[in-house]
């Protein structure tokens, strides 16, 4: 095979995971952005805080289970191949996420609604704990040795894109449902959020299509042939001390701190703009969308970037700088959408008078609704242009963080384990860290704020600590060569 | 940097009981105080997952401090 064959060979490889890993995400993410809108279409509450909590379980459940589904289908993938397993998870999570649009509301069915929701986002994180690894595995399995953080880091860049791409598919949706915005928002949230679900599903068959015409890993066919795949995985993985050492480092060196920093740059921080700072519903999504745009490609420059110079520092930078710099970006956040404090430099005049509330705007185009009876005053911001673009840059910077600590761990975590257990042994360090201890950022930090109610950034003790154990054992604990060889 | 590595390990060894802890009180006292089945349900959850992982730390700490991640 000539090197422009296998150059095309490499990208095909590239495209097929890459494309049906994003969607998987998609469909993942477009559950914890409709959060609210979920809440009140299946959680019966008078209280909305208890109500967000419930939907915010749901979502933690859906991370909670996705290490059983990295044993489960990691499992799977070392006895009967990469292709097929991470074929299998694509059908599990698209027909669950189609189900999921289909599934009448409490009003409807009662109890029945948040149960059947319940165990379809269940499914979800079944399918994705088997995802990721598979995909991971396979394309690092026909990478060139010395470029294989560049090639894996394409497959880092479908969590991120598949966040934008629930976030774009939104509010899409949420504007185009009628010609009056506020009637298109109503209908929305009445029934309008089952169209993300729904139209997932022809993602789904078109990237079913273009796996079912992939090939086998010829890693995994080379030693399925010597007939030395392994016969029980989960096992070899965990019960043997030379490859359990590997896998609680790989979690508590590397994974845990990615994991914290993935979700608050991403996650956390449109939830803190749009629930703390009371930035309105699209400004808050359109904030982190653009962040996104500029910030993915550094997922590639990084990736890229651990071939040279090696995998562990970047990812300990990441961690560092998120160390450092989230309590002034947050608190950025906060002074930025101070509305007491704007008031003392600038005039607030009003332009719209209601019952209950007034709209009223500065001169530099900051509008806000004052409330009289609610408990929070200042609700519905508009960032004027300036703070907008502000609030671009300090996600941007956080984005930024996630791209050092997440581009170059597919690579890392590949080169850490033997090929016949290498899918099982990666998918649970992985999700562990990236599911539980990532996935649950919100849920926690949201919690935290109700146990110390003190400080609006209490949540951010959460990711700051987990993100500096991890990044003190990283430093400590793990090699900073990258294993050539991971034909083993 | 290998004697750094297994001192390091007891730290390991006592912040998985430490935070173990920690989370058990602060589950019982939140539930404490605040008896409802949202209350109880999240911090059931949380609670459920982490001593696990707790437990694992314990078990890294270990591996740390009998020298299973030094240079050779």
């Amino acid at each position: 095979m000539n090197n422009s064959t296998a150059k095309t060979g490499i990208w095909r490889v590239i495209g097929a995971s890459s494309a049906g890993t994003l969607i998987e995400w998609y469909d993942f993410y477009i559950f914890g952005s409709l959060a609210t809108v979920i809440a009140s279409q299946f959680f019966p509450s008078s209280n909305p805080t208890a109500a967000l909590l419930s939907t915010l379980a749901t979502f933690a459940a859906g991370f909670i289970v996705r290490p059983f589904g990295a044993l489960v289908f990691g499992r799977l993938g070392d006895i009967i191949g990469r292709k097929y397993t991470f074929l299998l998870t694509l059908v599990l999570m698209g027909g669950s996420t189609f189900a999921i649009g289909l599934v009448p509301g409490y009003e409807r069915i009662g109890f029945a609604a948040p149960i059947i929701v319940l165990i379809l986002r269940l499914l979800q994180g079944l399918a994705l704990g088997g995802e990721y690894g598979g995909a991971a595995t396979y394309v690092a399995e026909h990478a060139p040795a010395n470029r294989r953080g560049y090639f894996t880091s394409w497959i880092q860049t479908t969590a991120t894109l598949g966040l934008f791409l629930s976030l774009g598919v939104i509010l899409l949706t949420r504007h185009m449902l009628d010609s009056d915005q506020q009637e298109s928002i109503r209908k929305f949230n009445d029934w309008g959020w089952r169209i993300p679900f729904l139209i997932s599903i022809l993602l789904v068959l078109v990237s079913i299509y273009i796996r079912l015409k992939m090939s086998e890993s010829p890693m995994f066919m080379k030693l399925k042939s010597e007939g030395k795949t392994s016969t029980n995985p989960i096992k070899e993985s965990f019960g043997r001390k030379e490859n359990l050492k590997m896998v609680l480092l790989a979690l508590f060196g590397a994974t845990m701190g990615q994991g914290v920093v993935w979700y608050t740059g991403q996650f956390y921080a449109q939830s803190f703009i749009e629930n703390v700072c009371r930035v309105n519903f699209d400004q808050s999504r359109t904030i982190l969308i653009w962040a996104i745009v500029f910030a993915t490609p550094f997922f590639v420059v990084f990736g890229s970037l651990s071939d040279r110079i090696g995998r562990k520092w970047i990812m300990i930078t990441g961690m560092l700088l998120a160390v450092l710099f989230y309590r002034p970006i947050y608190k950025q956040f906060l002074e930025l959408t101070n509305v007491p404090a704007l008031e003392k430099t600038m005039t607030a005049s009003v332009t719209e008078q209601k019952q209950g509330y007034a709209i009223k705007h500065f001169s530099n185009g900051f509008s806000y609704r004052e409330n009289e009876t609610d408990s929070t005053k200042y609700t519905e911001k508009r960032l004027d242009t300036a703070t907008y673009w502000k609030f671009v840059l300090l996600v941007f910077i956080q984005v930024i963080f996630v791209t050092m600590v997440y581009g170059p761990i597919a690579a890392f975590l590949v080169e850490l384990f033997p090929t016949r257990i290498r899918y099982t042994s990666m998918s649970l360090p992985y999700h562990i860290g990236n599911g539980v201890f990532g996935g649950l950022t919100p849920f926690i930090a949201t919690l935290l704020t109700t146990v110390y109610t003190g400080d609006k950034l209490t949540g951010l003790w959460y990711p700051l600590i987990i993100a500096a154990i991890c990044m003190v054992i990283g430093a400590v604990y793990l090699s900073a060569k990258t294993d050539p060889n991971v034909n083993d | 940097m290998n004697t750094i590595k297994r001192y390091l390990g007891i730290a390991w060894i006592l912040l998985g009981p430490l935070s173990a802890a920690y989370l058990v009180k602060t589950a019982i006292v939140e539930i404490s105080a605040k008896p409802e089945t949202n209350t109880i349900i999240q911090w059931l959850v949380i609670t459920g997952v982490f001593l696990p992982i707790a437990a694992g730390m314990v078990l890294f700490g270990y591996y740390a401090f009998r020298g299973e991640y030094d240079n050779n």
